[in-house]
């Protein structure tokens, strides 16, 4: 049941990030990605990351892809239909690196499992008992204000710094 | 099922990066920055699953720097905009040699 989900998570994330690559029009193109992200919080859940799924579904699907609708919408660019997509050259490139990245990427999984490292791998029994003492909000909130509190902090102050720089950024000079 | 998300991980990783270079509108290119930074995340979640909660807390990272990153480059996209009244990267030249 997990597998036979985990497999039609997986081909909705990959044709919405095809979807996302090669839509002309913006607006589908983002459509296509609220697809993706939420294709990919049901893996999240697949594999006991219930807290982490939420939050992809409330901030990235919800908030910062709106965000991006937004900035489209006032750009008014959901009808700009001049071709956006690289040929000739650039398109040759695209091609090109990422094909030498997905055959390196790919290099890296064959044999992965008869690799000694995987055979040793440790099964999600740990997990699975983490999860039952303290729930997953209790797992994940523990370690964040103890031993990633200094990081947690700094976090705060980028997302500040950044809220401060997007308002300088966009507003009209006056 | 860890082989089989990293594989999806990696296929997600390579449309971003495809994507980043086939395109010439700053917003797309920013989408698949955001596809890439959630294939990231899935290997981060898949690995997590067996090697205890710390992937989930440096997803929870990614994810807060991901939108820092979408607020102010979506800024520079719309200042650029008024410039040019166009979001194609070829405008984007001024650091360029």
């Amino acid at each position: 049941m997990v597998d036979v989900l985990f497999f039609v998570f997986a081909a909705m994330a990959v044709g919405g990030a095809f979807g996302v690559v090669l839509q002309k029009n913006p607006v589908a193109s983002l459509l296509f990605m609220v697809g993706t992200l939420g294709a990919i919080a049901g893996i999240f859940v697949l594999f006991e990351a219930h807290f982490l799924a939420a939050v992809q579904v409330i901030v990235y699907a919800g908030a910062i892809m709106v965000l991006f609708l937004f900035v489209i919408m006032l750009l008014n660019l959901g009808h700009d239909y001049r071709a956006d997509i690289r040929s000739g050259i650039g398109a040759f490139l695209a091609f090109a690196v990422s094909g030498a990245f997905a055959g390196l990427l790919a290099r890296q999984f064959r044999g992965a499992e008869e690799n000694p490292l995987y055979q040793r791998f440790p099964g999600p029994e740990g997990m699975d008992a983490l999860l039952a003492e303290q729930g997953i909000v209790g797992a994940i909130a523990r370690p964040l204000y103890t031993d990633y509190v200094v990081a947690f902090e700094l976090v705060a102050i980028l997302l500040l710094v950044a809220l401060v720089g997007a308002v300088a950024l966009a507003k009209r000079r006056v | 099922m860890l082989v089989e998300a990293l594989v999806l991980s990696a296929i997600l990783f390579v449309i971003g990066t495809f994507g980043v270079l086939l395109r010439k509108n700053a917003i797309i290119i920013f989408l698949c920055i955001e596809l890439q930074l959630n294939a990231v995340n899935l290997s981060f979640v898949a690995f997590s699953r067996f090697l205890g909660i710390d992937g989930q807390l440096f997803v929870f990272f990614v994810m807060t720097v991901a939108a820092a990153e979408a607020a102010v480059g979506l800024a520079i996209i719309i200042s650029v905009f008024r410039h040019y009244e166009a979001v194609n990267v070829n405008n984007f030249n001024l650091l360029k040699w």
